[in-house]
């Protein structure tokens, strides 16, 4: 693999890589034309415009690009998690809904064009009273932030719309911008559910964007960048030649991932820790005063997050674009990022199938008790890690087994800590 | 250890995901206007009218307009007319028989208490109508359905009736053989074959043989 070339050429590609002698330059040799196809189509588009425009249409591509794909993947989204947890609970989920002018089922695969229709044709109400200002504009900030986390993901290679040095921190930064919005919108309906439901979803969130950060941070160690972009080159190696060295496959990076993991599902507002939408307690939470156009909208910004999250996870951790094996490289990269991040939008789904919700104390509760100490002892691991990097021979061994003790057995002792008093429920009356 | 189970929690939920492709134990959905539930036989809703010549369905009817049905209905949703010659002499058979379904409540007494096996339970329940009143109002010819009907909706009943029918028609032949009879005595001892109805006709000397003897 000729990646040791590629490292030194990062350049953002929203600075005008679009003609074809660059990118000749840019792209080793050994690509294929599938693996070049979207860089060269782009050329085609733009290759004719005045270089100081070019950047411009690129930017813009890349903006309607992102946008036009993640909406249709939320929602064939949408789709596919009623169809999984329909056959979780043993039912066909929907499968009814006819293509457009055709009176043909696809397996309900024009679901979500009804639903998009129903939505569109819903009243829009705004409460009495409701800052409408605000109401209306909740929805918009929320969705703007969500695109903007998508911004900073390398989908494959070079095939990042913003390529920014510090591009981990812009995707948290724009991320933690949504909880604004949440409380935006549980204020701005002048509902008192609505504003303790927002109040609680800020709580959740603000407890979970601590993990989150703190599990990226080993990450940033040693990589040693917070581009995006760098971090997946890092994986790009091989252990013995074909095993991957993404980070999920050591200690740290294990322990990192679970933590980034839960911490997502919370972050994205899923099962089980969907509390800010909590239908059975709150009503809808922050969406109650919502109705049609604007409540999509707050539903696309739910599956956008999510979609952002899981890249980030898999960019983190999962080693981005790369494949998992050196032969399998000629499989373009960006399909490898499609389908790790659908393999990860599918656990999503498969665990809120699975878990109930969880209790507003224990959410937090596991936030400060387990994760956000696991996450700090997890640093420490890593530290561990960068400093023995050297060591070899019989040392390495003995190098996974330490990083592993200090991850297992604080994960022992606060998973005993976190579940102390919670043990097995008898039930007196209840058979 | 904690995360163990939510490992099984998932495991439990895969097997599901999994299984609710090949194994139709798990995968029990019905998928209903095409697909419909094969019901059990005994299950009943709304009273049918039965007809034994499925060319002629209302002159065939079972039904004598006695009546008794109407007086018994609890809920009293069944309407008849007896139909009558133009001299007024009952025929025997409804001009009107309507039962409206939105206020029968499915009791069948109207099916036990006919004496002429005439009404039975129909298994239709599709029954939701665009009109609110009318529609729900199911007349004569709505009501009449055919013997072979009925058999395919309780096959095992419906062959009791029909024994106890032959049994009825055959008993009311030598009935009317007994009759006939005593009127032709002076040919019975040449027709000696016409001797083995007689012995039991006396017993039997009641012209009306569906309903029981009244004590």
């Amino acid at each position: 693999m000729s990646l040791p070339g590629q490292l030194s050429v990062l350049f953002p590609l929203a600075s005008g890589l679009g003609a074809s002698s660059p990118l000749a330059a840019v792209l080793p040799a050994s690509d294929s034309a599938l693996e070049r196809l979207p860089l060269t189509l782009r050329g085609l588009l733009t290759g004719w415009l005045p270089a100081s425009w070019q950047w411009l249409a690129n930017s813009l591509i890349a903006i309607v690009v992102l946008i036009v794909a993640f909406a249709s993947l939320f929602a064939l989204l949408t789709l596919a998690e009623r169809k999984i947890l329909g056959r979780v609970q043993n039912r066909p989920g929907p499968n009814r809904a006819p293509l457009p002018f055709l009176n043909l089922r696809t397996y309900g695969l024009a679901q979500p064009v009804a639903d998009g229709v129903k939505m569109l044709t819903k009243e829009d109400i705004v409460p009495d009273g409701a800052d409408r200002v605000l109401h209306f504009l909740a929805p918009i900030a929320l969705l703007a932030f969500s695109i903007l986390t998508l911004a900073v993901i390398p989908y494959g290679r070079l095939l990042v719309a913003l390529d920014l040095d510090a591009s981990v921190l812009f995707f948290f930064a724009a991320g933690a911008a949504t909880e604004l919005a949440v409380f935006m919108a549980g204020w701005a309906s002048r509902n008192k559910y609505s504003l303790l439901a927002a109040m609680r979803a800020l709580a959740q969130l603000i407890s979970y964007e601590l993990p989150l950060l703190l599990s990226v941070v080993p990450v940033v160690l040693m990589a040693g960048s917070l581009s995006t972009s760098v971090i997946v080159e890092r994986q790009g190696e091989w252990w013995l030649g074909f095993l991957p060295r993404w980070y999920v496959f050591t200690p740290w990076g294990l322990a990192g991932f679970l933590v980034f993991f839960v911490a997502s599902l919370a972050e994205s507002n899923r099962s089980p820790f969907d509390l800010p939408e909590a239908e059975s307690e709150l009503i809808a939470g922050h969406l109650t005063e919502y109705s049609g156009f604007k409540y999509a909208l707050f539903f696309m910004a739910e599956y956008f997050g999510m979609c952002a999250l899981c890249g980030m996870a898999v960019t983190l951790f999962l080693g981005g674009w790369q494949a998992p094996l050196p032969f399998l490289s000629f499989i373009p990269s960006y399909l490898w990022f499609a389908g790790k991040l659908l393999a990860l939008l599918g656990v999503f789904m498969w665990i809120r199938a699975s878990f109930p919700r969880l209790r507003i104390d224990q959410l937090t509760r596991l936030a400060w008790k387990f994760l956000v100490p696991l996450a700090l002892i997890n640093l420490g691991t890593t530290a561990f890690w960068s400093l023995t990097a050297d060591w070899a021979g019989l040392l390495q061994p003995l190098r996974w087994l330490i990083a592993a003790g200090l991850i297992a057995g604080p994960f022992l002792l606060l998973g005993r800590n976190l579940s102390k008093g919670l043990g097995p429920r008898t039930y007196r009356y209840a058979a | 250890m904690l995360g163990t189970g939510l490992l099984q929690g998932l495991a439990v939920t895969a097997k599901n995901l999994v299984g609710s492709f090949h194994d139709p134990e798990r995968y029990v959905t019905m998928e209903y206007p095409e697909v419909k539930t094969k019901l059990p036989e005994n299950y009943r809703n709304f009273p049918f009218l039965v007809h034994d010549d499925p060319k002629d369905p209302l002159g065939s009817l079972r039904c004598v307009a006695c009546t008794i049905c109407e007086t018994e209905c609890p809920p009293q949703c069944i309407y008849i007319v007896m139909d009558r010659d133009e001299k007024g002499k009952a025929l025997k058979r409804p001009k009107v028989f309507d039962i409206d379904i939105s206020v029968c409540m499915s009791c069948q007494i109207c099916v036990e208490v006919c004496p002429f096996d005439a009404i039975k339970m129909d298994q239709h329940y599709e029954i939701a109508e665009t009109n609110r009143f009318q529609g729900l109002l199911l007349s004569r010819e709505q009501l009449s359905k055919s013997n072979a009907y009925y058999h395919q909706l309780h096959p095992t009943e419906a062959a009791a009736v029909d024994a106890l029918l032959a049994e009825q028609k055959a008993k009311q032949a030598a009935a009317k053989a007994a009759k006939a009879a005593p009127a032709a005595k002076p040919p019975a001892p040449a027709a000696p074959a016409a001797n083995p109805p007689p012995p039991p006709a006396p017993s039997a000397e009641a012209p009306k043989p569906p309903t029981p003897p009244a004590p």
